[in-house]
């Protein structure tokens, strides 16, 4: 046998490693970097590694979804001093008047030297959690529900209507999903999955989780919550898992004895995608304040649909005279939601009263 | 000389890497969307293929000749580029990190970029000296960044007049441009030829 390839290979890569090894001694070498986060708190780090991680390292939880790669544009921080140009990878994702401001985004940020940061005070609050599973119900055919207990820590505080960001277990990568309980639920919040085809995550919940098994979360995260000062009014307009943000807004007015006038608007293609109808109908019995106004978009024959059909934004036009005393929260995917903000903007509501959550 | 020259001008007009072999196209096409950092990249690629072919031609002369390993080529060739780039990354931010910060992203991608690796292929099957290489080096990169700068220019004045028809927007039109240029470059086939 003829060894000498191999002989060859191995001295050229050790080689090779050990030029690049004394390069990076003497050419990568930044000391200790000081971060300095809304002029209250400071980290130390030695220099060379990417922002997110630092701060995912003390415990600082930005949102992001593609574990570093700049292809989902969401770990954008405001950085005031110390960032360096902006980088190709970035500018898809930052628009003029983010460049203008600072923001970058955090995971290619290279730490070269101190960093002056600011980062919006909720974000601050979001911590890392790790929970178990105990429950996972079908609920459509491709609609999981999924209940996890909190272990460490055992209680979480977040406004209804807000998100978490579940690591894909032996990936860098997170995704974002609604807590569907209230906020009442400290120990154990509840999760509406449905499963995209092909999607990383919604794949792994669908086909892999089981109950039992520990998974780890980031958030509270979100600017999508009720606005609990507001005294108006509530319209939900929601499709699909947008069920999720609303059903804790709603249960947890619940609680509290729905003292504002809420409609939901429920729209799916047809009865074997409806889900949560009987919880919510149960509420709308109690609570005159409630209604309930699940739509089809294409009921089949066997469905037997008496209720509404046609899409959502179409009902929604056709039960609301005057928008201009509601709040609309709006949750579901994009094309949706751009139509729910034209027939609601049609009817008076006031662009500002309007939140939603799109996806 | 004239030899040298020969080799040269054919790498960038007859036998234009990216227009004649249709190689490096990946970059190719996504780059040349805007002239600046079409030029970033062409900067890195002219840098970095020079070196590589350099130090490929070496490694390939002096060892894998003598110890009979040529199979080893393709992994060696590539594990240089990807030092190489490596390295200038590092050299880079330490001594120019304004135009570090520049190429960004650019310069772990020269790694993936195949023409850098066909260089070093070509000096191998043509049979090279090692002045021979450098100069079709140089040429072969100049070539393919050359082609890449014209069409990023012309795609940008389409840009501005704005009627590419919809099904030829982005790659499409790429394509059409470069046929038309690399018509063009063949025009000096009478002139250069590589031997």
């Amino acid at each position: 046998m003829n060894i000498m390839p191999l002989i060859v290979i191995n001295s050229i890569l050790a080689v090779i490693v050990v030029l690049l090894s004394i390069a990076e001694h003497y050419l990568v070498s930044y000391g200790e970097c000081e971060i300095d986060i809304n002029e209250k708190k400071a980290v130390r780090t030695r220099g060379g590694s990417y922002l997110l991680g630092v701060l995912y390292a003390n415990k600082i939880y930005i949102p992001s979804a593609c574990g570093g790669k700049a292809t989902c544009g969401q770990c954008k921080v405001q950085i005031m001093e110390g960032a360096g140009p902006i980088l190709p990878t970035e500018e898809v994702f930052i628009s003029g008047e983010e460049k203008n401001s600072g923001v970058r985004l955090a995971c290619q940020v290279k730490i070269k030297n101190d960093l002056k940061i600011h980062i919006p005070e909720h974000l601050l609050e979001a911590k890392e959690y790790r929970a178990a599973v105990t429950q996972i119900i079908q609920l459509t055919h491709d609609i999981k529900h999924i209940r996890l207990k909190l272990e460490d820590p055992p209680n979480i505080s977040f406004k209804p209507g807000q998100y978490i960001q579940f690591l894909v277990p032996g990936t860098d990568e997170f995704r974002a999903y609604s807590i569907a309980s209230p906020p009442s639920q400290t120990s154990e919040i509840e999760l509406v999955v449905r499963h995209v085809p092909g999607g990383l995550c919604s794949t792994y919940i669908h086909q892999v989780l089981t109950a039992g098994d520990r998974v780890v979360m980031t958030g509270p995260f979100g600017d999508f919550f009720l606005r609990e000062e507001s005294e108006r009014d509530i319209i939900g307009v929601i499709g699909g898992c947008g069920m999720a943000p609303l059903r804790s807004i709603i249960l947890h007015l619940a609680e509290r004895n729905m003292p504002r006038r809420v409609t939901l608007f429920f729209g799916a293609r047809s009865k074997r995608d409806l889900f949560f109808t009987r919880q919510l109908s149960d509420l709308q019995k109690k609570y005159p304040n409630f209604r309930f106004i699940p739509a089809l978009s294409e009921p089949k024959p066997e469905d037997k649909w008496e209720g509404e059909t046609g899409l959502v934004t179409d009902v929604v036009e056709k039960h609301i005279q005057d928008g201009s005393r509601y709040e609309g929260y709006l949750c579901g995917p994009p094309p949706m939601i751009d139509a729910a903000i034209e027939v609601l903007n049609k009817k008076g509501m006031d662009e500002k009263n309007i939140y939603y959550d799109k996806f | 000389m004239i030899a040298l020259l020969s080799i040269f001008l054919a790498a960038i007009f007859t036998n234009n890497i990216a227009l004649t072999y249709l190689l490096g196209m990946c970059p190719f096409v996504s780059l040349s969307r805007n002239l600046k950092t079409s030029l970033g990249m062409g900067a890195s690629v002219i840098f970095v293929v020079t070196i590589t072919a350099a130090v490929n031609w070496i490694i390939y002369r002096y060892v894998l000749v003598p110890t009979n390993s040529e199979l080893l080529e393709y992994i060696i060739f590539i594990i240089v580029i990807a030092g190489t780039v490596q390295l200038l990354e590092m050299i880079m931010e330490k001594f120019f990190p304004t135009m570090q910060a520049v190429m960004g992203i650019f310069l772990p991608l020269i790694t993936v970029n195949c023409m850098v690796l066909a260089v070093s292929l070509f000096m191998v099957l043509r049979d090279y000296s090692f002045i021979k290489t450098l100069f079709f080096a140089v040429g072969s990169a100049v070539g393919w960044v050359l082609a890449m700068v014209i069409v990023a220019a012309i795609r940008e004045k389409l840009e501005l007049i704005g009627s590419v028809p919809e099904g030829l927007k982005g790659a499409g039109i790429t394509m059409i441009i470069a046929g038309i240029i690399a018509l063009a470059f063949l025009g000096f086939a009478g002139m250069v030829s590589i031997q």
